[in-house]
């Protein structure tokens, strides 16, 4: 069966806008989940500002528990949850839930190993200077790995892409499902092409993006 | 201003304890520029970390403007450490901020007016010669200049006191100098007790006034830098003296000052006020001898002189065991037997 383009282009942008929505949504709550575990990872850690075993010990384990799970099962496996938070499985918004909870791990960890690189000899200054562990996080620990930290999330946000693909694909909509359904299934390679090409583009505009951001804030 | 009481700092536990600084006292007055000199692992940077309790000592106290520092709530100690500004070896500049944002963080850190904040670093940027770096970053910055704005950073909340942790020990000789005037500079114009660390005891000879010299956690000696360096009474303290002040002979200049030299050698220590007497002409026109200088130094400390002579005395025996005697009840005469002498 030949596909009708006329109709077949507004499908495109739709689900261009669904893969952006679905992304850029990810994107913020990981972000604030994932800084929020990296930092306490970091601060909890020995001999730092909040040195705590047992939340160290916890987030660590947490943190080692769900990130192997290959992303299609953990999708699989949350879905009760992700109905008792969304109130649905199906949909773009529902696809958010489950990519923000398997972001946000590699968030963490993307964090936490930037902080370790961090000169302790800054927190120190800060420390000497009268700063509070809040006002070292937020004056010290962030601003100085700004950089390198952009990078890593430009690392996620192309990692979301390919996840969002999978989300799709259950029910989200998106670039991915378009590509199974039409492409795929009903082997019209030239839908494929196109929609492979748009993912492209958008991989290489946020990466490109990324490269910028993170090139204004790199300071050593 | 700062006073250690019995203070001891143990890291570890059980077979693995160490004891970085022990059992200490010491008082750092009011204007002082103090230098605390030692080798590497003796327990300077511990010891200077216990002021503003980056360390907490395990046992004794310490007291910075009479108060006792352990007893200090969180925010009493954040407030107490606005008072004291730090310097340190790496500088440990933001490199997220420019010149500008570094000398303004404690600023923002105590929530003070924008305003008074650009006031204030503008004047402290000045004040350390660097106007006209404001908006560079770090980067951009020579190692002289990093730690200019090392101090004006330091210096932002107005502190009482300043503790520097080898301040100059990454900078090369002529910096090492200018620094150092920038720190006596701060000690005059704005009154601040500095407290600084060392290994090197030029630093000591340049700018302090009272020095105490550490050796595996202990204060072994301590006092003005004039008495310390003329009388030194430790093995230790005598070897950073002679670092500095070039009195010691090697062994090759002693053998060449013999072959040179076929009277005895005698070593005189002019000290403050004998150094503008002319004792030694004095007491060889008085006995029939001839002397013949050998090798000197003389040294500036704070405002005293300290002179170092080696000199040949020629003539008969009893008449330099005369010389010497005479010599004695100014000076510091010994006999020059070996290099170590
Ligand atoms: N946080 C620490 N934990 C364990 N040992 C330490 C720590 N800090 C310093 N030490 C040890 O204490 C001793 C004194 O160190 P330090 O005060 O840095 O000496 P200095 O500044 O004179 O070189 C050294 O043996 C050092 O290894
Ligand atoms: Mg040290």
């Amino acid at each position: 069966m030949r596909v009708d383009w006329t109709t077949f282009w507004p499908r495109i942008i739709e689900a261009t806008g669904q893969t952006i929505t679905m992304v850029f949504f990810t994107l913020i709550f990981a972000s604030i989940l994932g800084f929020t575990i990296g930092i306490s990872l970091f601060v909890t850690r020995k001999g730092n500002i909040l040195e705590n075993k047992a939340i160290h010990l916890i987030l660590n384990l947490f943190i080692n528990i769900v990130r192997p799970i290959p992303f299609i099962i953990l999708l699989v496996t949350i879905g009760p949850l992700t109905r008792i938070v969304v109130g649905t499985t199906i949909g773009t918004s529902a696809a958010i839930f489950p990519m923000t909870i398997a972001a946000s791990f590699g968030v963490a960890r993307i964090v936490e190993n930037n902080l370790v690189a961090i000169d302790p000899g800054l927190i120190e200054a800060a420390k000497a200077m009268g700063a509070s562990p809040v006002q070292i996080i937020f004056t010290v620990l962030i601003p100085e790995t700004l950089g390198p930290l952009i990078l890593g999330l430009t690392f996620i946000t192309v990692a979301l892409i390919d996840f969002s693909a999978i989300a799709g694909t259950v029910g989200g909509g998106g670039l991915g499902d378009l590509a199974m359904t039409y492409g795929y299934q009903r082997f019209d390679g030239s839908v494929m092409l196109v929609t492979v090409t748009v993912l492209i583009i958008l991989v290489q505009f946020a990466q490109l993006l990324g490269n910028k951001l993170s090139h204004k804030f790199l300071r050593k | 201003m700062i006073t250690f009481n019995h203070v001891t700092k143990t890291f570890g536990e059980g077979e693995r304890a160490l004891k970085a600084v022990d059992d200490v006292s010491l008082t750092v007055e009011k204007g002082d520029i103090f230098g605390v000199i030692g080798f590497s692992g003796a327990g300077k940077s511990t010891l200077l970390r216990l002021v503003n309790l980056l360390e907490r000592p395990t046992e004794g106290e310490i007291m910075v403007n009479e108060r006792n520092i352990s007893s200090l709530s969180q925010v009493e100690l954040r407030r107490l450490r606005r008072r004291i500004g730090m310097i340190f070896q790496q500088f440990n500049l933001f490199n997220a901020r420019t010149v500008f944002g570094n000398v303004a963080y404690p600023l923002k850190l105590a929530k003070v007016p924008k305003q008074e904040i650009e006031t204030k670093v503008t004047e402290l940027l000045q004040f350390v010669g660097l106007s006209d770096k404001a908006n560079h970053y770090p980067e951009q910055l020579s190692g002289g200049q990093k730690q200019r704005v090392g101090i004006a950073r330091a210096l932002a909340t107005s502190p009482d006191v300043l503790i520097c942790d080898e301040a100059t020990s990454a900078l090369d000789p002529e910096t090492t100098g200018e620094i150092l005037n920038l720190l006596k500079k701060v000690n005059e114009e704005y009154h601040i007790t500095i407290l600084l660390i060392t290994h090197e005891m030029h630093v000591i000879k340049s700018i302090c006034n009272r020095v105490a010299v550490m050796d595996n956690g202990r204060v072994i000696e301590e006092g003005s830098v004039f008495n310390v360096f003329s009388n030194p009474q430790t093995k230790t303290a005598k070897n950073f003296i002679s670092s500095v002040l070039n009195d010691r002979l090697s062994i090759k200049l002693l053998n060449k000052l013999r072959t040179d030299h076929q009277g005895r050698l005698f070593r005189l220590i002019f000290k403050g006020d004998t150094t503008n007497k002319p004792i030694l002409s004095q007491v060889a026109k008085k006995y029939n001898i001839d002397f013949n200088i050998a090798y000197g130094s003389i040294n500036e400390l704070q405002v005293h002189l300290l002179g170092n002579l080696i000199v040949e005395l020629i003539g008969a025996d009893s008449e330099i065991n005369h010389v010497i005697a005479e010599l004695e009840q100014t000076i510091e005469v010994r006999e020059v037997l070996d290099h170590e002498s």
